[in-house]
């Protein structure tokens, strides 16, 4: 975390004087240097990117939440005649069987990269830290999946869970004794082979950024606590830890996101289907590919925004303190 | 053992711990040895399912020692049969332009919104930041009907052999058209980009930018040659990690493309796993040849792909 203090260092004045000035500051002048022709290529460099924005994401977004409300089938014109209230999450809540489903999938998708995926990769990063031969081809070695593509990576897994081809039934000897495991078919099971996969690539990247934080904190602080006789487990839960809050936050928004988005993998499956529902698919099955419901996939898309409203402001009131 | 430690009088806690350490130590290698080969089994096994001819698995079963030897067949058969090569090409022509558009818009917002205040430049900076972490199926269906409703013109092609690179579409419309898969992946990424720029900017004193200014020159001319230069590092590292989130795109293609020829190899592959059902070791071997570029960036970039992602988080 050296960096956040060293990154507050260029002297900041305070705000610009004029409520929408743009106002290049220094420690003592105040006065701008910019000419109108600097205003106007600023506003332009500023201002084509953020009208892409605008309309091709934060559009759309609100848009998302409009069609909620409607049983448009994205054919044709919006009319009045479209909008139906909340009849389309009253349906969702209570008479499609398939939302509450695929939202405890998220749930689980959710708490298994929490308490298992992540803390794996944190574990990971501290042993790495520690400076032990081969530190380097472990690091490398765990971070390797992170560059592949979940497609690939479903394919990768699938020669290991396929039921008579795959190698984890073949080695336990249950191809030859008949007592096969469908492990991607089984929709008791398969939710958790393919997290598996996910976790491979998921463990990694969580060691990477928290490795990243281990290296920033301050080395005397955890000589100051050997020296005071803290064990190292004592070192890291009580001063490593707190001073890494800013990192752990980062970690928690990257988790919660990446459960949030999950998508690929369960759709090279499956399609998403039999035990592998999972909120992002539905939007995708009810409104892009079986049927065309804009309307009542919408109002899936709404919930799946709402609730990456809690990681994205978490992340927002966390980073953007330090920034500009 | 910490009963040990406790009751022992304190002169000697020290070489106790010392000695202790050791066994620690080697439990800890065999247990970071013991991930290891789990961590490279699942890719060793790939690699061997994709050396073995198809024949060969099925007498034997896929685990099996090789009867006949091991081959390069399948990726003989998946390169031609499949037409990987065209599929890179498509990939390549949607990832590059990708990329350098993403650095270029995205180091100018981070540049205006780090070296100037202005009053809503904290605005910007959250909307394009909150607009990167939005799940893309979140935004998927009005973007659809964006990408089916916006006229693009047509103005012929550039044809280079069977590809076909429409200017700037071949159906009047952002859908379906390798523009249209450009432009979404810019939007995206710029969000990530910009924050992660910003992060880097904010560190460049803003003295530097004010005195280019006393100089005369004008801000485009700063952001150009005076603040990217210094930005080098951190656009290698965004350029590296840029590249491999495009390259690894599979929900974007599968919903804004609808040609099979337009796609890029990553989700190309879900279609080739259809085609070839049965037969995992072509499948295999198509798999590790989509992965082949994104594991080049591992070998030569793997710092700079670290260094983006930890430029990202460290600093927030």
């Amino acid at each position: 975390m050296a960096n956040t203090t060293t990154g507050l260092a260029p002297a900041r004045a305070p705000k610009a004087p004029e409520a929408g000035a743009l106002v290049a500051t220094s420690r003592k002048r105040r006065y701008t240097l910019l000419t109108r022709h600097d205003k106007i290529l600023i506003a332009l460099m500023v201002g084509v990117p953020l009208t892409l924005d605008l309309l091709l994401i934060w559009g759309p977004t609100l848009a998302s939440i409009g069609f909620s409300f409607t049983n448009w089938d994205g054919i044709g014109p919006i009319t009045g005649e479209n909008f139906v209230g909340f009849k389309n999450y009253q349906f969702m809540f209570t008479g499609y069987t398939l939302f509450w489903p695929a939202f405890f999938h998220n749930l689980i998708w959710l708490a298994w990269l929490t308490f298992i995926a992540t803390p794996l990769g944190m574990f990971f990063a501290v042993l790495l830290d520690r400076e032990m031969r081969g530190t380097r081809i472990y690091q490398s070695v765990f971070f390797l999946p992170v560059v592949l593509s979940l497609v690939v990576v479903g394919f990768i897994w699938e020669l290991q869970f396929a039921p008579t081809e795959g190698f984890i039934n073949n080695a336990f000897g249950l191809v030859k004794s008949g007592k096969l495991i469908d492990w991607l078919g089984n929709p008791r099971i398969n939710l958790f082979a393919i997290l598996t996969a996910t976790s491979w690539r998921h463990v990694g990247y969580i060691m990477i950024l928290y490795l990243a934080g281990l290296k920033s904190v301050d080395p005397s602080l955890r000589e100051a606590a050997r020296v005071d006789g803290a064990s190292e487990v004592q070192t890291f839960f009580s001063v490593v830890l707190p001073v890494m809050a800013p990192i752990n936050v980062i970690i928690v928004v990257v988790t919660a996101i990446e459960a949030l988005r999950a998508f690929d993998i369960a759709f090279i499956i499956n399609q998403g289907k039999n035990g592998l529902e999972l909120l992002s698919i539905l939007i995708y099955n009810n409104s892009l590919s079986e049927a065309s419901l804009v309307g009542f996939g919408s109002a899936i898309a709404v919930i799946l925004l709402v609730i990456s409203l809690g990681p994205i402001i978490l992340f927002l009131s966390r980073t953007m303190r330090t920034l500009a | 053992m910490s009963a040990v430690a406790a009751a022992a009088p304190r002169t000697t806690v020290r070489p106790v711990a010392r000695r202790r350490l050791r066994p620690a130590r080697t439990v800890l290698q065999a247990f970071l040895a013991v991930m290891t080969v789990a961590w490279l089994f699942p890719l060793f096994w790939a690699i061997y399912s994709s050396l073995r001819p198809y024949s060969d698995t099925v007498l034997h079963g896929y685990v099996s020692w090789p009867s006949n030897g091991l081959s390069f067949v399948n990726y003989q058969n998946v390169w031609t049969q499949a037409d990987i090569p065209y599929f890179y090409l498509n990939t390549l022509v949607i990832v590059v332009p990708g990329v350098i558009l993403t650095l270029l818009l995205a180091s100018m917002v981070a540049f205006c919104c780090t070296q100037f205040s202005w009053k809503f430049n904290l605005i910007v900076l959250m909307l394009f930041t909150a607009g990167n972490l939005l799940p893309p199926q979140v935004i998927i269906l009005p973007l659809y009907w964006v990408y089916l409703n916006t006229p693009i013109a047509m103005l012929g092609s550039i044809d280079i052999g069977r590809f076909s690179f429409a200017l700037f579409s071949d159906n009047n419309l952002l859908y379906d058209q390798y523009i249209g898969i450009i432009l979404i992946h810019v939007v995206f990424q710029t969000g990530f980009a910009t924050f992660v720029l910003s992060n880097y900017m904010k560190t460049i004193t803003k003295e530097i930018t004010e005195s280019a200014l006393v100089d005369g020159a004008n801000v485009l001319r700063i952001w150009w040659s005076v603040i990217l230069p210094l930005c080098r590092p951190a656009l290698a590292a965004m350029a590296t990690l840029v590249f491999t989130f495009m390259y690894n795109d599979f929900f974007w293609a599968l919903v804004l493309l609808k040609s099979g020829d337009k796609r890029p190899i990553t989700s190309a592959l879900n279609n080739l796993a259809g085609e070839f059902l049965i037969n995992n070791n072509l499948i295999a071997a198509g798999a590790l040849l989509a992965c082949i570029p994104p594991i080049i960036v591992f070998i030569l970039l793997q710092k700079h792909f670290v260094a983006g992602l930890t430029l990202g988080s460290t600093k927030g």
